[in-house]
């Protein structure tokens, strides 16, 4: 069994059996994120209660707290996809390196727009230079540079390795973002959301951010076979395994 | 005197950038331009001048740390002589050090000089200065690192002067914060210590990965 898991994982290497992996997954992880998606949009905008300082505002924290979880957490896919690409030169891996980081930037981009709509009410400015709000700008610059620079190398694997040294570098930010709450005094709030232990937040308001981060991160993976599949198409549109499969089934002999 | 190669290689490069002339007075030039921008640009109140100072000087002297960056590997790479680096019996990492020593020596020292007489043109209040000296020079070796490694990635890049900026930028961000911080902090009557540690601190910790990650950006760019 475990042998067996092995060799297909390995199988993920050839393009081929990505682009087939990635086909029929694909469709499968959109299903998937709709319904934890629905549950949790309705729960959010529907079930739980207003809170009792900042009425129904605080609802976009559904969107902005699972985008920024999700935002750090693509980083450090793209960070264990980047050691896999400089160790063992695995294309796919490279190629999923690098089309992780335009998802990274749009989350952290979402993050950061739906916390300036939030902020203009409740801290009556749009933006503010706090540790937390500063980390992730610089979050979004790091991955609007991983993404110039892999488009800077006219050959696109050479171009990935040199991104995902500058990956790996640019790692030190996360748990910068994670702790700014804790290590300085931010306008941001501390984390309210605890795995081991007690919650500071209220039970009842919960469950949509549980069902919105599920959702998110089943999206993450859709978007990133999605692209993924995509620019392996796009590269390989001279080679045969390309032919091979996208050719129609009347034709095959 | 027994031949050492990476003192050949410092000497060198220290004659080369004396060679180029006036160009190795540009990042000097460029940071009086800067300095002298502000006042046109803000206006000469002193008032304001002398809060902004110290950001000012770091901004300045940031830019201007930059403009040397882009040829600190790029001719050695183009005539084969980086290939050697691997070939030759000398540490990579010696050498890498060596050309960041240059570079440091050549664009941010003479910034570090004239820095007090920058701090004059902006009204820098006195005390201040000794502090924002202390953290150009713990800060300035950080910038050496982070843009020698921004010049090692886009070595082989199309247009890689105009990535150095945008690769830089964010790196940095912390020694620009805790520099300026530890000024504020000292002109609001607080203990600067934490600053200075977090500050050295970033330096240990650059000066340590940063030129492996350097190494191994050359090592790609050679393939």
């Amino acid at each position: 069994m475990w042998k067996k898991i092995k060799i297909a994982f390995h199988k993920l290497g050839s393009p081929l059996s990505f682009y087939r992996f990635a086909q029929r997954l694909i469709p499968w992880l959109w299903i998937a994120t709709l319904i934890p998606l629905c549950i949790g949009l309705y729960q959010a905008l529907y079930v739980v209660p207003p809170d009792y300082q900042q009425g129904d505002s605080y609802r976009i924290l559904y969107i902005h707290v699972p985008a920024a979880w999700q935002a750090m957490a693509t980083y450090l896919v793209m960070a264990i996809l980047a050691v896999i690409t400089l160790v063992w030169r695995i294309r796919t891996a490279e190629i999923m390196a690098m089309t992780a980081a335009p998802i990274g930037a749009a989350f952290t981009l979402i993050c950061l727009i739906t916390g300036a709509i939030w902020g203009r009410p409740m801290w009556g400015t749009y933006w503010a230079w706090d540790a937390r709000l500063t980390s992730m700008l610089v979050l979004l610059f790091i991955y609007l540079g991983i993404m110039a620079l892999y488009q800077a190398f006219d050959d696109r694997r050479h171009g990935a390795r040199i991104a995902s040294i500058l990956i790996l570098v640019g790692l030190i930010n996360i748990p910068i973002i994670h702790f700014s709450v804790e290590w300085w005094t931010t306008l941001h709030q501390g984390s309210t959301i605890n795995l081991f232990g007690p919650s500071t937040m209220d039970p009842s308001m919960l469950p949509p951010l549980i069902w919105m981060t599920v959702a998110v991160k089943l999206m993450f993976g859709a978007l990133l076979l999605q692209r993924a599949r995509n620019e392996l198409l796009a590269q390989d549109q001279q080679k045969n395994w390309v032919y091979q499969a996208l050719r129609p089934n009347h034709h095959a002999s | 005197m027994t031949h050492c190669p990476l003192r050949a290689l410092f000497f060198r490069d220290l004659r080369r950038a004396r060679r180029q002339g006036g160009q190795s007075l540009l990042p000097l030039v460029f940071l009086f331009s800067v300095i002298a921008m502000i006042p046109l640009g803000i206006g000469p109140g002193p008032n304001v001048l002398s809060t902004i100072a110290p950001g000012m000087i770091w901004v300045a002297s940031l830019l201007s740390s930059m403009l040397a960056l882009d040829g600190l590997f790029r001719s050695d790479w183009e005539d084969g002589s980086l290939e050697q680096w691997w070939v030759g019996n000398q540490p990579v990492i010696g050498l890498i050090f060596v050309k960041l020593l240059v570079h440091w020596l050549v664009t941010a020292l003479p910034v570090i000089v004239f820095a007090p007489v920058a701090g004059q043109m902006l009204y820098l209040p006195t005390e201040a200065l000794p502090l924002l000296l202390l953290t150009l020079l713990l800060g300035t070796p950080i910038i050496s690192l982070i843009g020698g490694l921004a010049a090692a990635l886009t070595l082989g890049a199309r247009q890689g002067s105009a990535l150095l900026g945008l690769l830089i930028f964010p790196l940095v961000v912390p020694v620009l914060i805790f520099s300026t911080g530890s000024i504020s902090a000292l002109l609001d009557g607080l203990t600067v210590r934490p600053y200075l540690l977090l500050l050295s601190a970033l330096l240990v910790l650059t000066m340590t990965l940063v030129p492996m990650a350097i190494a191994s950006s050359l090592r790609l760019n050679i393939e």
